[in-house]
């Protein structure tokens, strides 16, 4: 991993090193060299971290008392909110903590956005946090069914029912899906088991996700190759570690204000009544942080090329690094792409806010714009912006331009204060 | 271009400022209360609570059931907080069925504090038949399982009206302004003095709707006011160390030449 050659202090440390370098290990992660300009976007990561932890540890807490059974599940859930010492604490954590780690990935794909971060040589840093953001989804959707309510029930019954728009096989993949004919309690069970196998795998690939980033290291707001370590850097602890935590407790306030003032605003109030197979919710609508994706589901008037449609608008971002054909990676240094990264910011939004309205009219046609620019944005716009832009001229180093040595001192400056 | 994105922006902030105003104009605004557990320090008022049970018990519970309440909740920190005795009397009234005992038989007695909540039908089909094939829901958790929570409850109590001219409704229909298509299968509840409260507060419909509603907010989220004190602890907690460790942040980065 690191080239630095480490020498326990103690003989038994020493002794234990050279059978298992976990030392090696814990003082490359105490000395990584990460840039000293990284700003707060940066400290995201480290929140990631701190989200998946909290779901893994409130989850098995949860699993401890709840029922996966149709006929007891929303009983058990009641069960945990009355009578479990602290139950409703932690399912409003799990419940909320949910919402917040969507809130931190998508900031933290959008600073990749912004910055480029996902160009070479972090392909593959890229990918990986792409197949996490997928697993997360998957994990999410299957925890959302388990309280069984009418939003859960129909939730999966609408989103399973996607894959009957495979041709030929698509009955029989929503019936495998199910374990039956409908939504029922073998597809409660299932899910139960996934959800909590999923995050296992999460778990695993944010190992992968964070080796394969010691590996080039942090990318950085002016998004130019640094030596490391050099002054432009600084040892991971205790300087990063300390700005993390202060930006971990920032967004832990936020995070409590919903747990404890508002637990239930991000949910829908349809899923506190039992599932029903027999009424059907006046609107069905998935959870916020997969609205964008619901919109783009409906605007498409095919079912099959909807679907299609939707697993693209995720597989684009896979193919990214490919797509975006500049070399220059931070868009301080790209005028036309800085200002379509905000357009393309408010895009993904307004699909959110349609995701939420009923599939008709007006709110139909701009779902339906929005999805078309999207797809345009990154098929079209990026590769053809790579080959045209006029860009900034990027400093050779961090501190050249603090110094004042760069063709844009002041615009530099203003980043990092950021 | 950049007066473009700039006008784009506005335009797009106003469409949907508009489109929000335009929907919330369309809806009715539901009957402003002032309840007593809302905001940061928001807790039941334990006489509303205690009224709202007597509304419960006397007039919503021979068709609403609340199973996910035990007798013994009626004692619990944060509830109404009947005594010991009171709730026990309150649970004997009613009877359950148990056993088998030795002779394997099920046999009747009266409640305990252990008990659930004795619920008005033996099942959802007999609740069906008894109000015209309508099912009373379960009151234990409506408040969380209706946008508007709280208000929309106490205002589709009080919300009964004579239906508008031209609007024919079904035999055992009735007209609410605030219910959700404005047609209510259950018929108006509260009158005046209905029940005759023993701390001696006037038994208007308003203040049964407001005592009532203060119960199944209560029955929905029993540990609300837990909620609310430790809440606003790990916030105070969580404010002080975010501000040592910005200071301690700030004096180790003062080591080299950047910002943070």
């Amino acid at each position: 991993m690191s080239d630095h050659n480490y020498v326990p202090s103690s003989k038994l440390g020493k002794w234990f090193n050279d059978r298992l370098p976990l030392l090696t290990l814990a003082d490359h992660l105490k000395e990584y060299p990460t840039p000293k300009n990284l700003n707060y976007w940066w400290t995201f990561g480290g929140i990631l971290t701190f989200c998946l932890m909290t779901q893994i540890i409130t989850g098995i807490v949860l699993a401890m008392h709840y029922v996966a059974h149709a006929d007891l599940a929303f009983d058990s859930v009641e069960h945990i909110m009355r009578d479990v010492n602290y139950g409703w604490l932690i399912r409003y954590v799990h419940a909320n903590g949910a919402s917040m780690f969507f809130l931190a990935v998508y900031i933290h794909i959008f600073r990749s956005l912004y910055y480029g971060s996902y160009k070479a040589p972090r392909e593959v840093i890229w990918i990986l946090g792409m197949i996490i953001y997928l697993l997360m989804m998957m994990t999410a959707f299957m925890g959302y069914v388990l309280p069984w309510g009418q939003m859960s029930f129909w939730g999966a019954t609408v989103i399973t029912n996607l894959f009957s728009a495979v041709p030929f096989f698509g009955e029989g993949i929503t019936n495998w899906l199910w374990g039956g004919y409908s939504v029922d309690n073998p597809t409660l069970t299932r899910f139960f088991s996934l959800h909590y196998l999923l995050p296992f795998m999460i778990l695993g690939l944010v190992v992968l996700h964070i080796w394969a980033l010691h590996v080039p290291g942090n990318n950085n707001p002016i998004g130019i190759d640094l030596k490391k370590p050099s002054k432009d850097t600084v040892p991971f602890h205790p300087y990063i570690v300390i700005k993390d935590l202060f930006a971990l407790l920032l967004f832990l306030i936020v995070f409590a204000f919903f747990v404890f003032y508002s637990p239930n605003i991000l949910g829908h109030s349809d899923n506190y009544i039992e599932a029903n197979p027999l009424v059907t919710p006046a609107h069905i609508v998935p959870e916020w942080y997969l609205l964008p994706f619901y919109a783009i589901l409906r605007s498409v008037p095919d079912k099959l090329l909807g679907v299609i449609a939707m697993f693209a608008s995720i597989f684009i971002l896979v193919i990214l690094p490919w797509l975006d054909t500049s070399k220059i990676r931070s868009a301080i240094f790209r005028p036309i792409y800085k200002q379509l990264y905000w357009i393309l910011v408010l895009d993904v939004l307004i699909l959110g806010y349609m995701g939420a309205m009923p599939a008709e009219g007006t709110y139909l046609l701009i779902a339906r714009v929005a999805t078309a620019y999207y797809f345009i944005h990154f098929l079209i716009i990026l590769p053809l912006l790579g080959k045209r832009e006029k860009t900034l001229s990027v400093p050779l180093s961090i501190t050249e331009p603090v110094l004042g040595g760069s063709p844009n001192p002041q615009m530099i400056k203003k980043k990092e204060l950021d | 271009m950049k007066n473009i994105i700039k006008l784009f922006f506005i335009i797009f902030l106003s469409s949907i400022f508009l489109n929000k105003a335009h929907s919330a104009g369309e809806k009715i605004s539901l009957l402003p209360v002032d309840w007593s557990f809302k905001g940061f320090f928001g807790k039941f008022d334990r006489g509303s609570l205690q009224r709202g049970y007597q509304v419960y018990t006397e007039v919503c519970a021979s068709c609403h059931s609340m199973k996910y309440l035990s007798y013994r909740n009626l004692l619990e920190e944060g509830g109404p907080e009947f005594t010991e005795q009171q709730a026990k009397a309150i649970a004997s009234n009613f009877e359950v069925t148990d056993g088998p005992n030795a002779d394997g038989e099920m046999f009747t007695r009266p409640a305990k504090l252990s008990d659930k909540f004795v619920m008005p039908y033996a099942n959802v089909e007999e609740a069906k038949v008894s109000n015209g094939g309508a099912y009373p829901p379960d009151m234990s958790v409506l408040v969380k399982a209706r946008s508007g929570g709280a208000d929309y409850i106490y205002s589709v109590l009080l919300g009964y009206e004579d239906p508008p001219e031209g609007m024919i409704l079904d035999d055992g229909v009735y007209y609410n302004k605030y219910m959700y298509g404005n047609k209510i299968k259950m018929p108006q509840q509260l009158y005046d003095d209905l029940v005759t409260y023993n701390d001696g507060t006037p038994a208007t419909p308003e203040q049964m709707a407001k005592d009532v509603v203060t119960f199944m907010a209560w029955s929905a989220e029993p540990h609300l006011e837990a909620r609310h004190k430790i809440g606003f602890r790990a916030l105070i907690y969580l404010f002080i160390i975010t501000i040592l460790v910005y200071f301690s942040m700030k004096k180790i980065w003062s080591r080299v030449e950047s910002e943070v």
